[in-house]
């Protein structure tokens, strides 16, 4: 609701008064900046507040754990896409036995990414319920089941957490394809 | 029948026919609404003593009583009181605003960093603004709590940590100050105060890692004139508080509700929230200024007193609602008074001076298991150990992380010497903490949670009203299925206005007795602050009805207890109540 009726508001005063789009509108100037860009075919993962930057392996990840934050890294110039919060990722590792088929085909060696970002209103995803394996909001307390497809278990969000699919590269986690869909939360932006 | 009839005719046109933010700047050939084009400066003067059919600012007087002293509703009329406008604010989410009424044209701060001007009679828009937000905002809370006038200026708060001042006549900004780095945290839902051509903020951000501030700026230009942070660096007053390394930096104490100010000092009165992250074992030391009542120069923004409501926070205590000034007696001498009502569920009688602010008395006023004793002379809460949550221990204590009172404003009489208080009673909670890291923009909590219903509880949300000189409880309304989050209008026609609970009903109180005497089912809930207002010589009330923020979240955590705390419906309103029929006259 909130992102449909300010940008179209904005896209009307910028055509009306002849501002400069592409500058002035804050998303559009954030998605050229290659730090803030959505994760890309062949980055690489490294762990949130790692200074070193150091690309994560699927053996980084623990089993059934609470889950890792990282962010995409461009391998060529180690750009990491910290730029904006909307690229937090989750990293969670599990049995692949209980993954549905769709998220098994994302994950790599048993660990699948998903946003951090809750689809609800946008607040960190933090908190992990262990018996369930499954991922908890705490704003709203909206819960996401990350074996199958980041799927809504209990609201209020609506719509499902967007996935990231991996690959193992040279013992590497790398990004296999962009996200599934659009990743922040509200209604898109017209 | 007949006036329902219309109003809801006119809450479905404005609903479904407008389009929020279409038209953001009006048209410059329109020809400026006479109102506009007489509009009346606000003048410090003004500030200082509104006449009795405005409300220039967010709890309409310096002295933060949240008081009108128009009287022609009273106790025996208010059972005519009918909606005469309402409009569709096109927006969901917490409606927290009070509506600010200048000679009658009424400025109106919404979610969705949305402001409008709107003739106060009958409800004709004069103009709208808004301001597009990045998709990666942050903000943890996307509301406003209203809007500050001074001149022929509205300043407004925007969310993405951004000062905007707008003219009010065409709502065309003058100018706009980055008052701070959204990326990090910082955001702004708070109602400024302006004071002596200062506007006064105060940040919020304190769940990201934030070092809280309260800050002011020239009206005339957006320059910052002094930022005082609410955590001393090291070698200021107050930083052995805060003995372990860069702790300071990042601790938290955000300052999200407009402070009281006393003119006769020059002192503004500002509330500070927890510190960072939740768990105080993981930040040794009492960590001042969090969880305070601040005193500060508006001259300079130095701090010259404070009261710190409880050392150290593990509970996720907020005490950004600032206290009221009101002189009250106590055996047989008169005090220079603050009352607060504080989210760790005890309210404070202290004593303002033109510094230090001294400790009289405290008192729970909702189930508060967590204080064993208070210093007698200093209030320094003794806490017990096993009800304070730590790293990986868990404790369970009441009032919940929400408080006894979260922000909604409290009220007070000078009628009847009673402050009036929006509670939840029986709310208690668990909270587990664990290790957390410094991550700018990420969440900087640390804790699990759960909330409990007290054992034979028969009820949550509560009015209540406290007599000022005798410190004693006078009457108590509940609510058995509601939680409350109403802030209050008190009222010189011996009534007490709030929403707050989950049926969405707007009620009128007996401000001597507690006995409801009218109420009427709005469109969402109401977590709005009311307002009185006259306008040619017709007695208004209005407030926004808009359930969200942490009042849906509460409702969220309930359901999961009882089949009473069904969700409540969503979408924001403006509602104006009078007596008599209708709007009063038909728009130009
Ligand atoms: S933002 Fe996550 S549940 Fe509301």
């Amino acid at each position: 609701m909130r992102g449909r009726f300010e940008r179209r508001t904005f896209l009307k005063a910028g055509i009306g008064f002849g501002v400069g789009l592409r500058l002035a509108d804050p998303s559009i100037a954030a998605q050229e900046d290659p730090a803030s860009i959505r994760p890309t075919e062949g980055d690489l993962l490294v762990r949130l507040g790692d200074s070193s930057a150091t690309p994560l392996g699927p053996d980084d990840i623990p089993l059934s754990a609470r889950p890792t934050m990282a962010w995409a890294m461009d391998p060529a110039d180690k750009t990491v896409r910290s730029g904006s919060r909307l690229n937090q990722l989750l990293l969670v590792r599990l049995d692949p036995v209980t993954l549905t088929p769709e998220t098994l085909s994302r994950a790599a060696e048993g660990v699948v990414a998903y946003t951090a970002i809750c689809t609800h209103e946008g607040c960190d995803i933090d908190d992990w319920l262990a018996d369930k394996q499954h991922l908890s909001c705490a704003c709203h307390f909206s819960t996401f089941d990350p074996k199958d497809s980041g799927r809504v278990v209990e609201g209020p969000a609506l719509r499902m957490l967007p996935a990231l699919p991996l690959k193992v590269v040279d013992a590497k986690l790398v990004v296999a394809k962009p996200f599934t869909s659009r990743v922040g939360f509200g209604e898109p932006p017209l | 029948m007949k006036t329902h009839y219309r109003v809801i005719v006119a809450f479905l046109l404005l609903a479904f026919g407008s389009e929020p933010g279409r038209t953001q700047q009006p048209a410059p050939a329109a020809p400026m609404p006479p109102n506009l084009q007489n509009y009346k400066p606000v003048t410090a003067e003004r500030l200082r003593k509104p006449d009795d059919g405005d409300w220039l600012m967010v709890r309409r007087t310096y002295d933060g009583w949240g008081y009108s002293p128009l009287a022609q509703i009273t106790r025996a009329s208010v059972t005519q009181l009918q909606p005469l406008w309402v409009m569709a604010t096109g927006v969901t989410n917490g409606h927290e605003a009070a509506p600010i009424v200048n000679n009658g044209v009424m400025f109106v701060a919404t979610p969705g960093n949305q402001l409008m001007a709107i003739e106060a009679r009958s409800g004709e828009v004069f103009w709208r603004f808004t301001r597009p937000l990045a998709d990666d905002v942050i903000r943890m809370h996307p509301t406003t709590r209203g809007v500050a006038l001074y001149g022929d200026r509205v300043f407004f708060a925007s969310g993405e940590a951004v000062l905007v001042a707008l003219d009010a006549r065409t709502g065309k900004e003058v100018w706009t100050t980055k008052v701070d780095e959204n990326k990090s945290g910082y955001y702004l839902s708070v109602a400024p105060l302006v004071v002596d051509g200062k506007v006064l903020i105060g940040t919020s951000g304190g769940e990201f890692g934030i070092r809280g501030f309260v800050a002011a700026y020239d009206a005339n230009t957006g320059k910052e004139l002094w930022k005082s942070y609410t955590i001393p660096a090291p070698g200021e007053p107050g930083s052995d508080t805060w003995p372990q390394g860069d702790q300071w930096k990042t601790g938290g104490g955000p300052a999200w509700v407009t402070g009281n100010y006393d003119p006769e000092t020059n002192l503004v009165f500002w509330g500070t929230g927890n510190a960072g992250p939740w768990m105080g074992d993981q930040r040794p030391g009492d960590n001042l200024y969090t969880s305070s009542t601040i005193a500060l120069d508006v001259a300079t923004g130095r701090l010259k007193g404070y009261f710190q409501y409880h050392p150290n926070d593990s509970w996720d205590w907020d005490e950004v609602s600032p206290p009221i000034l009101v002189d009250y007696r106590r055996n047989d001498r008169t005090i220079k008074g603050l009352i607060n009502v504080a989210r760790n569920g005890y309210l404070w009688f202290l004593e303002r001076t033109d510094g230090p602010i001294r400790f009289n008395e405290g008192v729970p006023y909702v189930k508060q298991n967590v204080f064993s004793s208070l210093d007698p002379r200093t209030g320094r809460p003794n806490v017990d150990p096993a009800r304070k949550p730590g790293t990986g221990r868990k404790a369970d204590f009441c009032p919940s992380w929400w408080g006894g009172k979260n922000w909604p404003s409290v009220a007070y009489s000078p009628q009847t010497r009673m402050i009036y208080i929006p509670a939840n009673e029986n709310l208690c909670a668990t909270m587990e903490g664990r290790a957390i890291q410094y991550t700018p923009g990420r969440n900087f909590i640390g804790a699990t949670t759960t909330l409990y219903l007290a054992p034979g509880a028969d009820h949550i949300g509560e009015v209540q009203a406290w007599n000022v000189d005798t410190g004693k409880r006078v009457w108590t309304h509940t609510f058995a299925k509601s939680t409350n989050w109403g802030p209050i209008l008190a009222t010189g026609g011996g009534l007490v206005f709030s929403g707050g609970t989950s049926d969405r009903k707007f009620r009128a109180f007996d401000a001597l007795t507690g006995a409801v005497l009218w109420e009427f089912p709005t469109s969402s809930g109401i977590i709005g602050q009311p307002v009185s207002f006259m306008v040619e010589g017709r007695q208004y009330i209005a407030v926004q009805s808009g359930w969200g923020i942490d009042a849906r979240t509460m409702q969220s955590r309930l359901a999961r207890l009882s089949a009473d705390f069904s969700p409540v419906p969503e979408g924001g309103a403006i509602w104006v109540f009078g007596l008599g029929v209708g709007a009063s006259r038909p728009s130009q």
